[in-house]
């Protein structure tokens, strides 16, 4: 995993300090730093990648505690789970421009309470979208963060202890709340670290939602390095090398504070738990109070922005303030559906590719560990969060000048390649747990029959395994369908699939060909979570155990 | 007013099934033993007289405690103290934190250092406060966490299973040890054990459930 990372990053060192052989630049020189901060909106452009991180990062967190601190246990924790899993197949593309239909000034929620409430015959004329302080890209980010720090936290709980802590707590007098946090917390956090982190990179330097969501004067440095990159005038590459690297040390910089909050925060809640002190049962109330609405706040944004896409690729004649179109058609599907085979059999057979490839290491992987009955330590799994730490904006500029160098650039294949990296890191996370879950004592069975090492793995653990297999062959699949920087850059901009013809939308206003677009990306993720979910069914459909 | 820990007409269902019921009272400094092989419902009638069935559970009668009604109440409202098979000490806090986690926070800075000092000093544990609870043995956790729950002054002391991880003559002094101290303090025991043993130390009426 290191390797791509490493040597995209190499790759970007050269161009920065003005070592570009390809483009007839075979000096050192700080010309393209000079550019870079001779630009006039780079404070702000920096300073919104930090804030919309930070915010966004630290809203998503608080939200998840608070629901899990609630909630967790209860019966109401079923519907949380159940409202708020099927966001996380969601591309982030359609989940921000489902989004942006919902909250434009002639979106759903304005038109919802126009005119009887609001008054307005015409949308109002505000900046909602792409407001200049990226509140509206801290939005879209939240409602994608919070299911998946959401799932993480749910997965360490198991292994926490969580229940019986909690209880423990509680029979020592603290709340529900309380307790959680003084006693479940400090046990998970570790476990749910590094994808906080994953969070804090990816909302800082994200380039499709913020170019759907963000502002755009100027826009955030992610967004404008990408712009450079893409810029005809190849002399630009160099800026955007240098811009990369500078976001490499916005996000480094921002985590090494973040570990630092991480440790005064540990302490000061020792603290606070040593003391033994208890919230009123009024404070209590109002924290358990607090995450309920938040988190059906984001299952509905998530839940209307998609209906909003829908509606829109339907929609006919739709004036302002009608809550729904005046009538229906399939016009839009008809003028983009002949066009979009080809972006869609882009999408699925990279998206094929390239999960299965992961699937077939991280399986590979797990059955040594297996075999060895060694489980790798904690440096493995920093290993395996380093692509997605690590900026894509920041290594994969240096990846696409090495894979034009070696003549690769533009095909499926080397796409393919590309998103292996960002798709194998989740499918391990998805696949390892049951498969260490997995009782030993069904291999020993089978081998006292006479099946060998493989024998086992073919005919009694990938069989009883199937439920979990197809759940992290979807969630990879889901991981590649929603790539749009490694598509874009290494794809040469030549390769068009679903998610780089929705981006590109989104500077025009066309909402009708947006709703199909982002449609059709949010159903390329989604199908394959429905073969997962329904496919042991048909399987196993006499198998009660296996159905899972 | 210590009228101890009465289970009136308690029965847990689970879809309408009956999986436990327990009707008796136990008195201040006395033990109810609660036998039965795994899979009959002794845990389930544990968790209901911590507040900690799971929501499919439904749970018909009443649970008092001194008098109390406490069957609505949420656990930390309940005062009980809970000892399980492992000690569930909090790995994040010191020993002495640890037994700082239930004590009110109305007692303040040296008199808080003092009760638990004290309540080390009195299990054999002194100096410890500062200690990694990973660095203790089993018999060290298994006095921790016994201090610990004594430390949030419960009115009734529920264990489970609380005894099983420790070698035998480990068991034979812990099991002293805690029964002694529920007695001398005039606590009501609910005791859930697999092991007949248990039952003969806690020295009080034993209910078999069946599986």
């Amino acid at each position: 995993m290191l390797g791509p990372v490493a040597a995209g990053l190499a790759g970007a060192v050269g161009p920065a300090f003005g070592w570009a052989p390809e483009l007839g630049a075979a000096g050192v020189s700080l010309e393209a730093w000079r550019t870079l901060f001779g630009w006039p909106g780079l404070a702000r452009a920096a300073g919104l990648s930090l804030s919309v991180g930070v915010l966004a990062t630290g809203v998503s967190l608080a939200i998840t505690l608070l629901i899990c601190a609630g909630w967790q246990g209860t019966r109401v924790w079923r519907w949380v789970e159940r409202g708020l899993s099927p966001i996380l197949a969601m591309p982030h593309a359609a989940a921000a421009f489902g989004l942006a239909f919902l909250i434009a000034p002639s979106g759903w929620a304005v038109r919802a309470a126009s005119p009887w409430l609001t008054g307005w015959e015409t949308p109002p004329d505000v900046l909602v979208v792409q407001d200049p302080l990226g509140l509206a890209l801290v939005a879209g980010l939240v409602a994608k963060e919070v299911p998946f720090l959401l799932l993480m936290t749910l997965a360490a709980s198991a292994q926490a202890e969580a229940g019986r802590t909690l209880l423990v707590a509680r029979a020592l007098g603290q709340g529900r709340v309380s307790g959680w946090l003084k006693a479940v917390l400090p046990r998970l956090w570790p476990q749910i670290r590094l994808p906080v982190y994953a969070v804090l990179a990816y909302s800082m330097s994200v380039v499709d939602v913020a170019a759907i969501l963000g502002p755009n004067a100027p826009p955030t440095l992610a967004v404008r390095i990408v712009g450079w990159m893409n810029d005809p005038d190849l002399s630009w590459r160099a800026v955007a090398a240098a811009g990369a690297l500078l976001q490499l040390g916005l996000v480094v910089g921002a985590l090494a504070a973040w570990r630092i909050g991480e440790d005064l925060v540990g302490r000061l809640g020792r603290r606070w738990a040593e003391g033994g002190s208890r919230w009123p049962a009024a404070a209590e109330g109002a924290a358990r109070g607090a995450g309920l609405p938040a988190a059906a706040v984001t299952a509905a944004a998530a839940g209307f922005g998609l209906a909003g896409l829908a509606v829109w690729s339907f929609a006919g004649l739709w004036t302002f303030p009608d809550a729904l179109p005046d009538g229906w058609t399939l016009r839009s599907w008809a003028r983009h559906g002949p066009g979009m085979a080809g972006p869609a059999l882009a999408t699925l057979g990279i998206a094929l590719a390239a999960t299965l490839v992961a699937l077939g290491l991280a399986a590979a992987c797990l059955e040594t560990e297996f075999r060895r009955g060694r489980r790798p330590g904690a440096g493995a799994l920093w290993l395996l969060y380093v692509p997605l730490i690590v900026p894509q904006v920041a290594f994969l500029p240096g990846l696409q000048r090495l894979a034009l160098a070696a003549g690769l650039e533009g095909g499926w294949a080397s796409i393919a390649a590309a998103h292996l990296v960002f798709v194998l890191p989740y499918v391990f996370l998805s696949l390892s747990d049951p498969w260490r879950a997995w009782d030993r004592r069904w291999a020993t069975a089978g081998a006292a029959l006479g099946a060998s090492g493989w024998g086992v793995l073919w005919r009694v653990r990938a069989p009883m395994m199937l439920a979990p297999l197809l759940t992290a062959f979807a969630v990879g699949f889901a991981v590649s369908v929603g790539q749009y920087l490694p598509t874009l850059l290494i794809g040469g901009g030549r390769v068009p699939t679903l998610t780089t013809e929705a981006v590109a939308l989104a500077s025009g206003g066309d909402r009708r060909a947006i709703g199909v677009w982002a449609l059709a990306q949010a159903g390329a993720a989604a199908a394959p979570f429905l073969l997962a979910a329904l496919g042991p069914r048909l399987i196993w459909r006499n198998r009660r155990a296996l159905v899972g | 007013m210590a009228e101890g820990l009465r289970f009136e007409g308690v029965s847990v269902r689970l879809g309408g099934r009956e999986i436990a019921a327990l009707d008796a009272a136990v008195a201040p400094g006395e033990a109810l033993t609660v036998m039965g092989p795994s899979g009959s419902g002794k845990s389930t009638l544990l968790a209901a007289a911590a507040g900690s069935l799971a929501p499919e559970f439904e749970l018909r009668g009443r649970v008092r405690l001194d008098g109390r009604d406490v069957t609505g109440l949420p656990t930390e409202r309940r005062r009980i103290g809970i000892l399980f098979q492992d000690e569930m000490l909090f790995p994040h806090l010191s020993v002495g934190g640890n037994l700082g986690f239930g004590l009110p926070a109305s007692v303040k800075r040296a008199a808080r250092r003092a009760r638990i000092e004290a309540a080390l000093e009195s299990v054999g544990l002194g100096g410890m406060a500062g200690r990694d609870p990973a660095t203790l043995s089993g018999g060290q956790r298994a006095r921790v966490a016994l201090m610990r729950a004594l430390l949030a002054a419960p009115r009734a002391l529920l264990l489970d299973e609380p005894f099983g991880k420790l070698d035998a003559p480990l068991r034979a002094r812990t099991r002293e040890l805690v029964f002694g101290l529920a007695r001398e303090r005039g606590l009501p025991v609910l005791l859930v054990t697999h092991d007949p043993a248990d039952a003969e130390a806690a020295g009080g009426r034993v209910v078999e459930l069946g599986a």
